[in-house]
């Protein structure tokens, strides 16, 4: 089956007047269309960068130091020209971010939001079109009184509600592939339960493909069909989700899932330093 | 039977939002044993900052009292209490100050409380360390050159320095990676064990709760919800708040998620 994004030995390093610092040291990894794989790790471990290196953002930046091939949808990203990648933002793939409030600029309304967005699909689309869009695409994520929701600025919606509105706006214009970057992370349980919740049913019924960066491990176990653990730029297991978490074969993971102190009891673990072993070879599950 | 270290009863903080009043704690009323943990559990809103805030002497009930070993705490505390009672807060960047080394802000709670003898105070800084699982030489740096953890180390060693009978802990792993979290966790319980601290844990996460906390306090706006052994708690929720709030704890295992099933399915 083609693959929607395929990462093949990507490489990251920042250039700092002491040398190259590195970041990611060729990471590889493959999403197929409709499927949710997680990117987890612990912060400093080049999940996010990642993602803004799939999104093209990094490539800007002066100091990157970017090799290694990005395929999405068959082309591969480093051929297209900045036109072209910025043609992708926001419409063959969106991204969401770990805090909602911030993401969304507080000196428009909602609905203005919403409108900006869809125009990057359908630059012509007039505002009465793209509230009616929007209308929908709130209800979507439960929203029930969309109206109301389109006239409010971010700073005058909860967390929760504002998440659900950057879930709808990331996937109003049918994208390909979401990247979420720590979806929920900034909310409370309860709230964060049920968003992801919303997210998953919405792209499993659009067909969406998603890449989940995350560093919690129960909420990857809910919502991931694979997973990917990385370590300090190193992938270091991969494998389906269930068989990763039945079976942990990577010493880093096996520690990663000892340190998670469990809801049956059973106390808080002992976590030796970090050793040489989290550096043994990848291990793959078929 | 001995006397509980802290006594919270009939607390109530109302403050004045926009003109609006708003209850943030209603009526609340819980024990704290000495050498106990208990979790103060709830999601934002819940009112387990402003009582936190309470027992430290942050500001005032707004009815209600606070008993401490016996005594009633006045709104204006004084040094004694504060040295009793310390606080370690989720973020160690900002309650450690940038400009001051380690050793200086350790240093400094030992003079404001007028610790030991002043010419041991340094090799105490050391010792103070070295209980937290940091090397003694981290006294001559500063908190940007360390870690989220080593930081949060820090934080609990100064909280320890003035001898405190009770520790309210708010947060204090939340903004840490887990295999992090995991140590962070471990030493807190050592030191309570070994030094027979009091802990007022506060957090809303749930899974740290089930693993530390003797008895846990579970608050919704500003309610008092539910209140009992831990263990028992997590075996069988009488609140259907605290059943929401367990069931929605993202798990690991097949055990949990079995535990997670028969407690939003009954």
């Amino acid at each position: 089956m083609d693959k929607m994004l395929s990462i093949a030995n990507l490489k990251l390093g920042f250039k700092s007047h002491t040398g190259v610092a590195d970041v990611l040291h060729g990471i590889s990894l493959d999403i197929a269309p409709g499927e949710t794989v997680a990117l987890v790790g612990e912060s400093g471990s080049g999940k996010s960068v990642t993602a803004r290196i799939i999104l093209g953002l990094l490539q800007r930046l002066k100091t990157a130091r970017i090799s290694g091939q990005v395929m999405f949808d068959g082309r591969d990203l480093e051929q297209l020209s900045e036109a072209e990648r910025y043609a992708l933002r926001g419409t063959a793939m969106s991204m969401i971010f770990q805090d909602p409030t911030s993401a969304l600029n507080p000196v428009f309304t909602i609905e203005v939001l919403f409108h900006e967005v869809l125009k990057r699909r359908h630059p012509r689309m007039t505002a009465g079109d793209a509230r009616a869009r929007a209308r929908a695409a709130l209800e979507e994520v439960a929203i029930n009184e969309p109206d109301r929701v389109l006239q409010s600025y971010s700073f005058q919606l909860s967390g929760g509600m504002n998440q659900r509105v950057m879930i709808a706006m990331a996937l109003v214009n049918e994208p390909k592939l979401l990247l979420a970057d720590e979806p929920g992370t900034a909310l409370d349980v309860t709230v964060q339960a049920q968003t992801l919740k919303l997210m998953a049913d919405l792209v499993q019924r659009h067909g969406t493909s998603v890449l989940f960066i995350s560093h919690n491990l129960g909420v990857v176990r809910e919502f991931a069909d694979r997973v990917y653990v990385i370590y300090k730029g190193r992938i270091v297991e991969t494998g389906p989700t269930a068989q990763l978490f039945d079976n942990p074969g990577h010493p880093y993971t096996k520690a990663l899932l000892r340190a998670v102190p469990r809801i049956t009891g059973g106390g808080i673990p002992e976590i030796s330093e970090d050793t040489g072993d989290f550096y043994a070879p990848m291990v793959v599950h078929p | 039977m001995s006397q509980p270290i802290l006594s919270v009863q009939k607390l109530s903080k109302t403050f004045k939002v926009n003109g609006h009043e708003v209850k943030a704690v209603a009526d609340v009323s819980f024990e704290v044993m000495p050498g106990e943990c208990l979790a103060v559990v709830g999601e934002s809103g819940s009112g387990k900052s402003t009582i936190a805030n309470m027992i430290l002497g942050i500001y005032g009930p707004t009815s209600g009292q606070i008993v401490f070993e016996g005594a009633s705490l006045p709104a204006k505390r004084d040094l004694s209490h504060r040295r009793a009672i310390q606080l370690v807060q989720q973020n160690p960047l900002s309650a450690l100050n940038p400009r001051r080394t380690i050793g200086a802000s350790l240093r400094l709670a030992l003079d404001v409380h007028n610790i030991g003898e002043r010419s041991g105070r340094n090799q105490r800084v050391g010792e103070l360390l070295e209980e937290v699982g940091l090397p003694a030489d981290f006294a001559k740096r500063t908190p940007s050159s360390l870690s989220g953890g080593q930081r949060q180390r820090v934080a609990i060693a100064r909280a320890l320095a003035c001898q405190s009978r009770l520790v309210v802990l708010d947060e204090p792993t939340s903004a840490l990676d887990v295999l992090v979290q995991a140590r962070v966790l471990r030493l807190l319980d050592e030191l309570r064990k070994a030094r027979g601290l009091t802990y007022v844990f506060i957090t809303h996460d749930l899974s740290v709760v089930r693993n530390i906390a003797d008895r846990m306090a579970v608050f919704e706006r500003g309610q008092l919800v539910e209140l009992g052994e831990t263990a028992q708690i997590f075996s069988a929720p009488e609140h259907p708040y605290t059943r929401k709030l367990i069931g929605a704890v993202p798990v690991v295992t097949i055990e949990e998620q079995e535990l997670k099933d028969r407690l939003t399915h009954d």
